[in-house]
């Protein structure tokens, strides 16, 4: 467990030293959702609808954004290695790096959802409910990404398969996180919607770790 | 008991499968011929015309069983990527590779299909019908495969990478389908189902499994085709395949 | 105690090696020498674990590796720099240790850091430090992570002549306390004794 606390730690010590990294998929994020009004016409009924599908799209690809550099920047340079062969479990390590991509790239998306909801008509009990959707959603994005991040280690273009990969796997979060948001508001309530990202998540955080594991040791092979 | 299962691990190696394939595939394609004719013939002349949707219909002939056999593909995809994790087979890794493209055919068939009886059931190509939705969504899939066997240079590598992503896929088929239909059903879609044709006719049903047994046996002798090929660009530096060219 | 048997390897479809066979006890070390692309690296990442043999076997005091005991008893320094340029040398330590769930105080590493002569840049990011110098902090995992068997491959690249000799007198103090090494090398080495493997 120190192990995996220390592996967040450092992560986080890192992301600290170059700011810059961390900061881009969050202003990724503002502006893509600012540019939608651009680009449909600033109608509110309109914008209020669409809202919860843009805020979600655009939470997916800011995720994606940083998770080619989940685990590269250490297969660079050669620690992912030495955390392969450390006494401690791979999977734990594992498991810390992906909370610390959460804590980086999902929570401040969490965060910044309900301001920018604001941009879009909602009222606030739905941008209590789409944050609570994108509080649960974001770690299931973090834990299917680092999957494909693992898949996609040390590979040709990358990056770009990694969006191939992992896209199709994020369509439950989105299906069920914007769901949750327009259920609300269209007054069906939106506990189903969040207690199946609820079950995805903990299935997630079961498995996707795992499958990472074995995804890094193939790619170190 | 044990004979039959030294036979297996004797047919496991890609040396012995390799003409035992070839020995097979002729059989499937005589099979796929066979069963193809007698389906073609039951949908087009035996297979009453649908009082509601007219000739058009019959595209379901194709359309079903493709729908069948691109999910029915991936799982068995699925299968020997597992069974290549759990037993480190090389053989495994090849037929999982194998299946693969004819997978990604049945599934761009079943959309195509659907987009053609899509135009004069709903007056559009393409409808966000919960079906049609999951059946990109499994192409999408099969596509992500495909690619990341192409990116990796080290066969092996690629094998247990694809396998890894294989056995994620078919874990989340389910979840991506009942998604999907969630989603469909909250928003109100389209209510005509494909599988669900008003009054389907025995001899429908029949001329629908007659083609679903086609599909099958294509899907067999193509990828059983393409694993001989696989094999011999592996091995291609064994003195069996030297041999065996010859 | 180290056993490997039968080992085999090949990248592709070239065969590398086949039957490699060796054994150290406490207190020897192995010397794998060989041309460029004769299998020194792979032979190295094989022993360790992190890519699979052909054929073979290694085992560690009669276990079969890898097991979590195996690598709690190996430290295993490549090619690479396996240090954080973000970080000064003493957070690369501490970290590198706190990952490995080994407890170090950090006057230990600060200790480490002083005697592979990185006086003065406990503190400096690693970033700014030349070649030698990371490789210096790489080595100095040698003194705060205790292993018995320390696989070295090419640790004596880009190191000056006093490095050279420092680490062959760590290699050597740690022989003398029961301690085993594989080092891959170009170059005769400061170490006495040892085994030979040519590949």
């Amino acid at each position: 467990m120190n192990a995996f606390l220390a592996t967040v730690r450092r992560d986080l010590l890192l992301a600290l030293r170059r700011k810059s990294e961390v900061l881009t998929a969050v202003f990724f994020f503002v502006i893509v959702t600012s540019l939608f009004p651009l680009g449909i016409g600033p109608e509110p009924v309109l914008l209020k609808k669409i809202a919860p599908g843009i805020l979600w799209v655009a939470a997916l690809l800011a995720t994606l954004l940083g998770l080619p550099r989940l685990f590269a920047a250490d297969h660079v340079d050669g620690t992912l290695e030495q955390m392969a062969l450390s006494p401690s479990s791979l999977g734990l390590l594992v498991a810390g790096k992906i909370l610390a991509h959460w804590l980086l790239c999902g929570l401040p998306l969490v965060l910044l959802a309900p301001v920018l909801g604001l941009q879009f008509d909602l009222d606030a009990s739905a941008l209590g409910i789409l944050t609570l959707a994108l509080l649960l959603g974001t770690p299931l994005l973090s834990l299917i990404g680092a999957i494909g991040a693992a898949l996609t280690l040390g590979v040709r273009g990358g990056g770009v398969l990694l969006a191939l990969l992992v896209l199709p796997l994020y369509i439950p979060a989105l299906i069920f996180g914007a769901g949750a948001v327009e259920a609300h508001i269209a007054g069906l309530g939106a506990g189903g919607h969040l207690s199946l990202l609820a079950a995805m998540l903990a299935l997630a955080v079961f498995f996707a770790p795992w499958a990472t594991t074995a995804a890094l040791r193939i790619a170190l092979e | 008991m044990k004979q039959s299962i030294i036979q297996w691990f004797k047919f496991g190696s890609p040396q012995a499968f390799y003409p035992l394939a070839g020995r097979m595939i002729p059989w499937f394609w005589a099979a796929a011929a066979a069963f193809g004719i007698a389906g073609l013939w039951i949908s087009f002349f035996v297979a009453p015309t649908d009082a509601q949707q007219g000739e058009g219909y019959r595209i379901i002939f194709v359309h079903v069983p493709a729908s069948w056999m691109s999910m029915f593909i991936y799982l068995v995809m699925a299968f020997w990527a597992g069974l290549g994790l759990a037993l480190n087979t090389r053989l495994s890794g090849m037929m999982a590779q194998s299946l693969a493209p004819t997978g990604a055919l049945m599934a761009a068939l079943s959309l195509w299909t659907g987009a053609l009886w899509g135009k004069p059931m709903w007056g559009a190509w393409w409808v966000w019908d919960a079906r049609l939705t999951s059946e990109l969504i499994l192409f999408f899939l099969y596509l992500g495969f495909m690619a990341l066997q192409a990116a990796i240079d080290d066969p092996r590598r690629a094998d247990k990478a694809g396998a890894i992503l294989a056995l994620v896929g078919v874990v989340n088929i389910p979840i991506i389908y009942f998604s999907v239909k969630w989603w469909n059903t909250l928003h109100q879609g389209s209510t005509i189902n494909l599988t669900k044709a008003p009054s389907m006719a025995h001899t429908m049903l029949w001329g629908m499994l007659l083609m679903a047994l086609c599909f099958w046996m294509y899907s067999i002798a193509v990828a059983l085709t393409r694993v001989r090929a696989i094999i011999l660009e592996r091995e291609r530096h064994t003195d069996w395949v030297k041999h065996a060219v010859e | 105690m180290l056993n490997v048997s039968g080992l085999a390897c090949s990248r592709g479809e070239r065969r590398l090696f086949s039957d490699v066979g060796f054994s150290l006890a406490a207190g020897e070390w192995l010397h794998v020498q060989g041309e460029n692309g004769s299998g020194k690296t792979s032979l190295m990442r094989l022993l360790v674990g992190l890519s699979p043999a052909d054929a073979g076997e290694i085992r560690w005091c009669n276990e079969p590796t890898p097991s979590t005991e195996f690598r709690r008893d190996l430290i295993y320094l490549g090619h690479h720099a396996a240090v954080k340029e973000d970080l000064t040398p003493l957070e690369n330590l501490q970290l590198a240790a706190a990952l490995d769930g080994v407890a170090l105080d950090e006057r230990a590493s600060l200790a480490a850091l002083i005697r592979l002569g990185l006086r003065g840049r406990e503190e400096l990011p690693v970033r700014v430090l030349s070649a030698g110098q990371k490789r210096r902090v790489l080595l100095a995992r040698l003194l705060t992570r205790p292993a018995v068997l320390w696989v070295l491959d090419e640790a004596f690249n880009a190191l000056d002549v006093a490095a050279v000799k420092l680490l062959g007198e760590l290699i050597a103090e740690h022989l003398s306390a029961g301690g085993m090494a594989i080092l891959t090398s170009h170059q005769p080495l400061p170490v006495p004794g040892g085994k030979a493997l040519v590949l």
